[in-house]
């Protein structure tokens, strides 16, 4: 299938509008280089593009402003690159707190337009440079997920072009539907192994007049796990309960409150009171909600039932130690969901005993462990390094199944699926 | 009875006992139809297993011998979604009640699935809990049921709906295979088949164990009742509250009609001359409710209600939703037979959808009562007829379908809540591409590839397209037994 010459192949995939060139060692995902880039403008040309790359065989990865393409195991084949930065557009209808956005539109963009009517879109933080098609497809959900769930939850309409280049919408622009299947579901988070995500359709919500954050420091994991029950118990209703647990030095909790003016003095002393030696905030730190570590580290996402989210971070932290390395750890504490980031220089063989370790020890406590992103010098896909990146997947057949029947050939980035497909 | 389904018989027996398998005719009727009663079709078979195991075992035949099964609830389902298969085995949940775990500390409950809604928040409520999900059939309606249709309730403006609140379930695919999706902890691994397991409407398998998520009660409670001269100036009011970045936990609203029929039937007092009624309810941080009160009073009035009555306590509160709770019931008592139409618009679209309904109404002489979900544009017009005068049926009948291609005009939805089943899959194709279903069917396959769960629902074949969406006479039996209040 590859001995359609350069020329051809150029040809067939800008036959529908994408614009076509080389790829060259700056495309390269985990080291792939891309036989070709394609930039299509639209729905119509990105549907073209990925029929003509179907009819000849040729595995694609898509690539919003390429600040994730780290994430998930290193691509098994990368063809082509569809770059997506041409997939923009944003129709707000305020009054509906409702906005379509492009998948390609950077989220900085669309966060502007969004405060023009006082409104957001309620995931956090709001990362430089990526687009919104990366943030569905990592499944990206900052701090607020809390309270206002996560980023699936606040998507309410997505058009998608399948391996097989047809274009297919579901959801649809009103917050309330339940016509069809929600297929919207199933791309958020899956790296798109399962489509190319051109279009999605958000809720919105306003921005409220009043934050307040109080944070304060733990002496251990115990309090830690004591002083975010307390907060969520509390009628204070905070939007976020996050952990921050540097690889050295004590952990922090934070409790972000929002609301209206008049009451958030109030009910920001009343989480204080639950905390020893508050500070209270008016701001929001410029790190707020940032993944921990570096973006070279390996970041591993961890999931736990809300009553054990700290000691979750704790028994990371331990498995590290004991493989004689460090993790820093940052998350909802109030959701469950954290992530760790283990030194990029970290041995290879520590951080695979890390993830067997941790990942049994939160097994027990009804948690999971997954490798989000690997540090670069784990990457190559050679190096047989005992790294299991998923752990058991629940319902693994039946993603299987789902995988089948939208991507038969494995032409979407082949590998990066759950359990490796 | 058909030959594969009668070989069934003994095995399904073996399976669930000789009392949780109905072949007698007149007890497989009592399950001819669920909420839309126009819609009937006898059961091949009724089972009632007791457990995950039993439903995996009566599937697992189903499956074997390449024979349709339909999962049901409590059968309060308004797009005969739990309609029998006349050649399938129809498994019902009923006797899988128990309430397994109230876990305060990770604020879940996990629950089978034949457990009525309202009873997770009876059980939670003395730690302080409640479970958000409140369609208005809460005191009957299944978890099981609620989580086919991704089930919303008035207070889903706020809170969400069903899906947002499931954290996990045990299901047993369509090849009798059991599956945990999800569980106490967020974000399992892998591709979200829980998301879009709800709302499947039993088309995927069936859940037999289910995990959702309990809230805290909130500090504070406060309803409002405005009385508008006429609907667009409620319609403006709502908008207002909206823009103001206000976000209530209900916005309901009524017109003229349905508030005349729900004083007929209950004496509920609102105010005399309204064109429209406004009901807005604010809950959480007693601060916060209190001073976004005082704010929604003001853009009432800003927006020409002539009268605002507020309620502090429970008591009081129940007053204004009286008539609100009542309309539907009030409604069939005025009218020999009536449609419940479920459609979705925009917001900002709502005047002018209402303007078309008024329109609509007044050429066909068929009159329509409005008593909807304002707050996110999920309308539920009752088309009055009589059926006892000729063609009636059939001019409500278009009325009501021409309410949902205003819907789709408008961007928005065929359903807001009660989904699609055999009602409305012959209108998917006005809401969706060929492409889109045939995606969607895709997606179907992957869980059941030999088409044995709930077939024919959903999605759109030739057969189903041509019916008529269903027509109720009179009272719903539910709310005339007092087991539910409203839509
Ligand atoms: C809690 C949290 C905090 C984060 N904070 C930051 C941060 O501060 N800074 C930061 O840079 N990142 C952060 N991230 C990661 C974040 O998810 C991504 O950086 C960003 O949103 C991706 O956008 P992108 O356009 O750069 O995607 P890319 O890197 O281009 O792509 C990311 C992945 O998505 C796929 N993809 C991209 N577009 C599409 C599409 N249209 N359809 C299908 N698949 C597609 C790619 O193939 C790739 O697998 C954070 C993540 C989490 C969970
Ligand atoms: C008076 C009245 C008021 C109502 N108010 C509302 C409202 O406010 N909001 C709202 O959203 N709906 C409302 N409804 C509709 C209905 O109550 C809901 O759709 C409810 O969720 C159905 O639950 P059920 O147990 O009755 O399901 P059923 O009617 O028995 O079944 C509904 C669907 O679920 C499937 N199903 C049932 N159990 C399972 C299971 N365990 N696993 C998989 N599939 C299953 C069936 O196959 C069918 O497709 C109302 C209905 C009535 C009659």
């Amino acid at each position: 299938m590859h001995e359609a010459t350069t020329t051809t192949l150029t040809e067939a995939l800008s036959a529908g509008g994408a614009a076509v060139r080389e790829g060259t060692s700056a495309d390269a995902v985990h080291g792939r280089v891309p036989r070709l880039v394609a930039t299509p403008p639209d729905t119509a040309a990105a549907s073209a593009l990925l029929a003509a790359a179907h009819r000849h065989g040729l595995a694609s990865i898509a690539r919003g402003n390429g600040t994730a393409l780290a994430w998930g195991a290193p691509p098994l084949r990368c063809d082509l690159l569809v770059d997506t930065t041409a997939l923009t557009g944003i129709e707000h209808a305020a009054g509906d707190l409702v906005v379509r956005a492009g998948a390609g539109t950077p989220l900085a963009d669309l966060r502007d337009h969004l405060a023009r009517a006082g409104q957001r879109l309620t995931l956090d933080p709001p990362v430089p440079g990526g687009t919104v098609g990366g943030a569905v497809a990592t499944g990206l959900s900052g701090p607020r997920r809390m309270l206002h769930g996560p980023l699936r939850d606040l998507i309410i309409g997505m058009t998608v072009v399948r391996a097989d280049g047809v274009a297919a919408s579901s959801g649809g622009r009103v917050v309330k539907n339940v016509a069809g299947y929600d297929l919207g579901k199933l791309h958020t988070g899956a790296l798109g192994t399962l489509g190319l995500i051109t279009s999605v359709t958000f809720r919105l919500h306003p921005v409220p007049p009043a934050l307040r954050l109080v944070s304060a420091q733990a002496p251990d994991a115990a309090v830690l796990q004591e002083w975010t029950a307390r907060a969520l118990r509390s009628a204070a209703v905070p939007a976020a309960v996050e952990l921050r647990w540097p690889a050295e030095g004590p952990p922090r909790l934070q409790v972000l409150l929002e609301g209206a003016r008049g009451g958030i003095d109030a009910r920001a002393a009343e989480v204080a009171a639950l905390l020893d030696a508050p500070h209270t905030a008016e701001a929001l730190p410029p790190d707020w909600g940032a993944p921990p570590g570096g973006a070279r580290d390996t970041l591993l996402k961890v999931t736990a039932p809300v009553s054990a989210s700290a000691l979750a971070a704790r028994t990371v932290r331990e498995a590290a130690r004991a493989l004689g390395t460090s993790a820093d750890v940052g998350g909802s504490a109030g959701a469950g969901v954290l992530y760790a980031a283990l030194p990029a220089d970290a041995d290879p063989e520590a951080v695979a005993g890390v993830v067997a370790r941790a990942r049994a020890a939160l097994a027990e406590a009804g948690g999971t462990l997954t490798v989000a992103r690997t540090a670069p010098h784990l990457a190559d896909p050679a190096l047989d390094l005992g790294l299991d990146r998923w752990g058991p997947v629940g319902g693994l057949a039946l993603m299987r199944a789902v995988k089948d029947r939208f991507d038969p050939h494995r032409l979407l980035s082949p590998g990066r699926g759950p359990g490796g497909m | 009875m058909p030959e594969p389904l009668h070989a069934l018989l003994p095995r399904l027996r073996a399976v669930c006992g000789d009392d949780g398998v109905i072949t007698d005719t007149a007890r497989r009727r009592t399950y001819e139809s669920d909420g839309i009663t126009y819609h009937a079709a006898l059961p091949g078979v009724v089972v009632l297993p007791t457990s995950t195991a039993q439903v995996a075992a009566v599937v697992s035949l189903c499956a074997e011998h390449g024979v349709p099964f339909v999962p049901r609830g409590a059968g309060t389902g308004l797009s005969a979604g739990a309609l029998p298969h006349t050649e399938g085995v129809l498994i019902v949940t009923s006797r899988m009640r128990s309430i397994l775990e109230i876990d305060v500390a990770n604020e879940r409950a996990v629950v089978q699935p034949g457990v009525a809604n309202l009873d997770i928040t009876r059980a939670a409520a003395p730690h302080g809990y409640y479970y958000a999900p409140d369609p208005s059939s809460q005191q009957v309606c299944s978890v099981g049921g609620n989580i086919a249709e991704n089930s919303g309730g008035a207070h889903c403006l706020k809170y969400g709906f069903t899906v947002n609140h499931v954290l996990g379930l045990e299901v047993v695919t369509p090849a009798g295979e059991v599956v945990r999706l999800g569980g106490k902890a967020a974000d399992a691994p892998g591709y979200d088949l829980l998301g879009a397991f709800i709302g499947s409407e039993g088309t995927l398998g069936i859940a037999t164990e289910v995990t959702v998520r309990l809230l805290r009660a909130p500090q504070k409670v406060r309803t409002l009742l405005a009385a508008f001269p006429t609907m667009d100036a409620g319609g403006a009011a709502v908008s207002a509250i909206i823009a103001a970045g206000v976000l209530p936990a209900a916005v309901e609203m009524m017109d003229a009609l349905s508030i005349e029929a729900a004083e007929a039937a209950v004496a509920c007092g609102y105010p005399a001359g309204a064109g429209a009624v406004l009901i807005v309810e604010l809950d959480g941080p007693a601060a916060d409710v209190d001073a976004q009160f005082e704010e929604v009073a003001a853009l009432c009035r800003a927006e020409g209600a002539f009268e605002i009555r507020t309620a502090s306590d429970a008591a009081e509160r129940a007053r204004i939703w009286k008539g609100r709770k009542s309309a539907f019931a009030a409604v069939g008592r005025i009218s020999p037979a009536y449609i419940v139409q479920d459609g979705v618009v925009p917001r900002t679209s709502l005047p002018e959808v209402l303007r078309r309904i008024a329109e609509l109404s007044a050429e066909s002489g068929i009159r329509v009562a409005n008593v909807f979900h304002a707050g996110d544009g999920n309308l539920h017009p009752l088309v009055l007829f009589d059926d006892a005068e000729p063609g009636a049926a059939e001019r409500a009948a278009e009325v009501s379908g021409a309410i949902l291609d205003l819907c789709i005009e408008h961007g928005g939805s065929i359903t807001g809540e009660h989904g699609v089943g055999v009602d409305k899959a012959c209108h998917m194709p006005e809401m969706f591409s060929p492409a889109d279903l045939e995606t969607m069917d895709l997606f179907r396959g992957a869980f059941d590839p030999a088409g044995i769960a709930n077939p024919e629902k959903l999605l759109p074949t030739p057969r189903l397209c041509g019916e008529r969406p269903g027509v109720r006479k009179g009272v719903h039996p539910l709310v005339e037994r007092g087991a539910a209040e409203q839509f």
